[in-house]
């Protein structure tokens, strides 16, 4: 009706401000959002060269951040590829738990028999040590790689699972009467509005999944204690001690922390992106 | 159609309105809740078409329960409710084309409030193409077509609320359930908005079932006003209003209106009376 216009116009100004999200951090906090970390960064790495020098620690005990940089350089060839091994487990397992894991979650979200009748196995599957069952896995699996992906993927699937199963399960029950009211068929209710509405709940268990993944994937790796062209960090670690190659083991442990590192700021950054506009876990409380 | 004069369509008004066949039928409804809350007892009431009937009744008397009944919303305890001029589904349900205004804005905040006003099209199978005209005519009528790319949180709690009128209007529904749409507005939004849901029910000759607080706004829009009461919950009192329509402010300011307003009131206050223990 035009002649209710007169309100929305006179409000509009005013509102509008609200509509741009994101845009209220000073320049000079965000600046600040990068010198921090980077000076703390600096500060442990200058304290870790002073202890070793200042102490005279022996490099088989605790080299020092130049030669564990040398070591990085030196044997790249070698890291580099056991790195590869790892991402390529890790990942793998990664992506088969999202899409196993979304999947059944969606099956226990359309029937409560099949909720009841598998759950107990998905508890089994979360609290049986990955450490435990790898050496069934390796028994059982065609390959060592294979069983090395079964183990990752068991530990990535539960959070994944769980989370956007509760997810499905938490939509508000007034847009459910909404949907049932318009006549939406299961389907278009799933696609919807369960499905957006445990996107939060999904991209949670997605950070977990992805650092345990990797985490899963190198444990694995230990218990398997495979070697060879197609061994990834764990077992570089795992010779570098036996070596006493200390400075290479840091190396290699470096880099598992980085990526470990990555892989969280990777997922949370799909997260912020995905819920900017809507979630209040992604936007800045403004009153 | 927001530039037809009111006057010049005038299909309902409330006299013949009262006489229309019966669209609803509430039959003996009781309702009560696994917790053992008697929201409903034995409430009986007949809608019948192009009424505008308020339900009227203090805060836990059973309005909302009632309305998401007559909605299909959750089975009866015991009674029933019959459409009886609508076509009934393979499945035997009503075919119902409900229009359904909840208490609270209930909008999918992932959604911007077009998508939001766009969704009973889209779950009907419209593109977006195609619903965008319907969409954005129902956004003009409750002024917020500026904001049609607004996520709900960017929005105050009245703009919310009327993007859930807007889309409820979307569908140009027969029938149009409200449970207290206007609780949250300011006075001016209030009175605009309750000219214009008179206006297009008017216009279009709905059926309007309207939850209200307020005595004031159940007087002025309504033609029939079932008062209820609590613990449990039931009709006590109705009061048909026979003031002609286009109403505006000469009816708000007429003896007529206040009268009905005492009317109503002290129906209201015998319907509290009768739980004096609250
Ligand atoms: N899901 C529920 N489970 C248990 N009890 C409920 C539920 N919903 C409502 N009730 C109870 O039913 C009664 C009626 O609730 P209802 O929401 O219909 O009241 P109302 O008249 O709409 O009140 P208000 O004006 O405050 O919205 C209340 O006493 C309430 O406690
Ligand atoms: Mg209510």
């Amino acid at each position: 009706m035009s002649s209710m216009d007169q309100t929305s116009v006179a409000a509009a100004p005013q509102e509008e401000k609200v509509a741009s999200p994101g845009g209220g951090i000073a320049p000079s906090e965000r600046a600040l959002r990068i010198i921090v970390p980077v000076v703390m960064l600096v500060a442990l790495v200058g304290l870790w060269e002073w202890y070793t020098t200042a102490y005279n620690v022996p490099h088989y005990i605790l080299p020092g951040p130049d030669l564990v940089a040398q070591s990085m350089i030196n044997d790249w060839p070698v890291l580099s590829q056991a790195l590869l091994v790892t991402l390529k487990i890790t990942f793998a397992a990664l992506g088969i738990a999202l899409v196993g894991g979304v999947l059944i979650a969606i099956l226990f979200a359309q029937s409560k028999w099949i909720e009841l009748a598998l759950s107990p196995y998905m508890v089994i599957l979360q609290v049986t040590p990955v450490v435990a069952v790898a050496p069934l896995i390796l028994i059982y699996a065609p390959s060592t790689q294979a069983a090395l992906l079964i183990c990752a993927w068991l530990v990535a699937f539960f959070p994944v699972f769980s989370n956007t199963a509760q997810g499905l399960k938490s939509t508000d029950h007034n847009l459910l009467n909404l949907f049932e009211l318009y006549g939406a068929s299961r389907w278009q209710t799933l696609i919807h509005l369960k499905l957006p509405a445990a996107l939060p709940f999904f991209l949670a268990g997605l950070r977990i999944a992805g650092g345990l993944a990797l985490i899963a994937a190198v444990v694995a790796e230990f218990a398997a204690g495979s070697a060879g062209a197609g061994s990834g960090l764990a077992f570089r670690i795992l010779e570098s001690q036996y070596r006493l190659n200390i400075p290479r083991l840091f190396a290699a442990l470096l880099l598992l922390c980085g990526t470990g590192v990555a892989i969280y700021g990777v997922t949370s950054l799909l997260s912020h992106l995905l819920l900017r506009r809507w979630h209040e876990s992604a936007i800045r409380r403004e009153n | 159609m927001s530039t037809t004069a009111p006057n010049l369509v005038v299909p309902h008004s409330a006299a013949s309105a009262a006489h229309g066949r019966p669209i609803v039928r509430l039959d003996h409804i009781s309702k009560t809740f696994s917790n053992g809350t008697i929201a409903l007892k034995d409430m009986s009431l007949t809608i019948g078409e192009g009424e505008f009937v308020s339900l009227l009744g203090p805060s836990g008397c059973g309005k909302s329960t009632a309305l998401r009944i007559i909605a299909g919303l959750g089975e009866a305890t015991t009674g029933r409710v019959e459409w009886p001029t609508m076509s009934h589904d393979a499945a035997g349900k009503p075919e119902r084309e409900i229009g359904f205004v909840f208490q609270e804005p209930t909008l999918m905040p992932w959604a911007t409030v077009f998508k939001n006003v766009w969704l009973p099209l889209r779950l009907h199978g419209l593109s977006k193409t195609a619903a965008r005209e319907r969409v954005m005519a129902a956004l003009e009528m409750v002024g917020l077509e500026k904001f049609a790319d607004s996520y709900p949180r960017e929005l105050s709690g009245g703009m919310k609320m009327r993007v859930s009128i807007a889309r409820a209007l979307v569908t140009r529904p027969r029938v149009l359930l409200m449970d207290e749409p206007f609780a949250a507005l300011d006075e001016i939004t209030r009175q605009k908005l309750n000219d214009d849901l008179l206006r297009l029910w008017e216009q279009f000759g709905w059926t309007i079932v309207f939850v209200t607080h307020s005595v004031f706004e159940s007087v002025y829009l309504s033609s029939r006003i079932v008062i209820m009461a609590a613990r449990p919950g039931r009709v006590i009192d109705e009061l048909s209003v026979d003031a002609p329509h286009p109403r505006g402010i000469s009816f708000r300011t007429s003896t007529a209106y206040s009268d009905y307003c005492r009317q109503a009131s002290e129906s209201l206050l015998s319907a509290i009376g009768a739980n004096d223990h609250l």
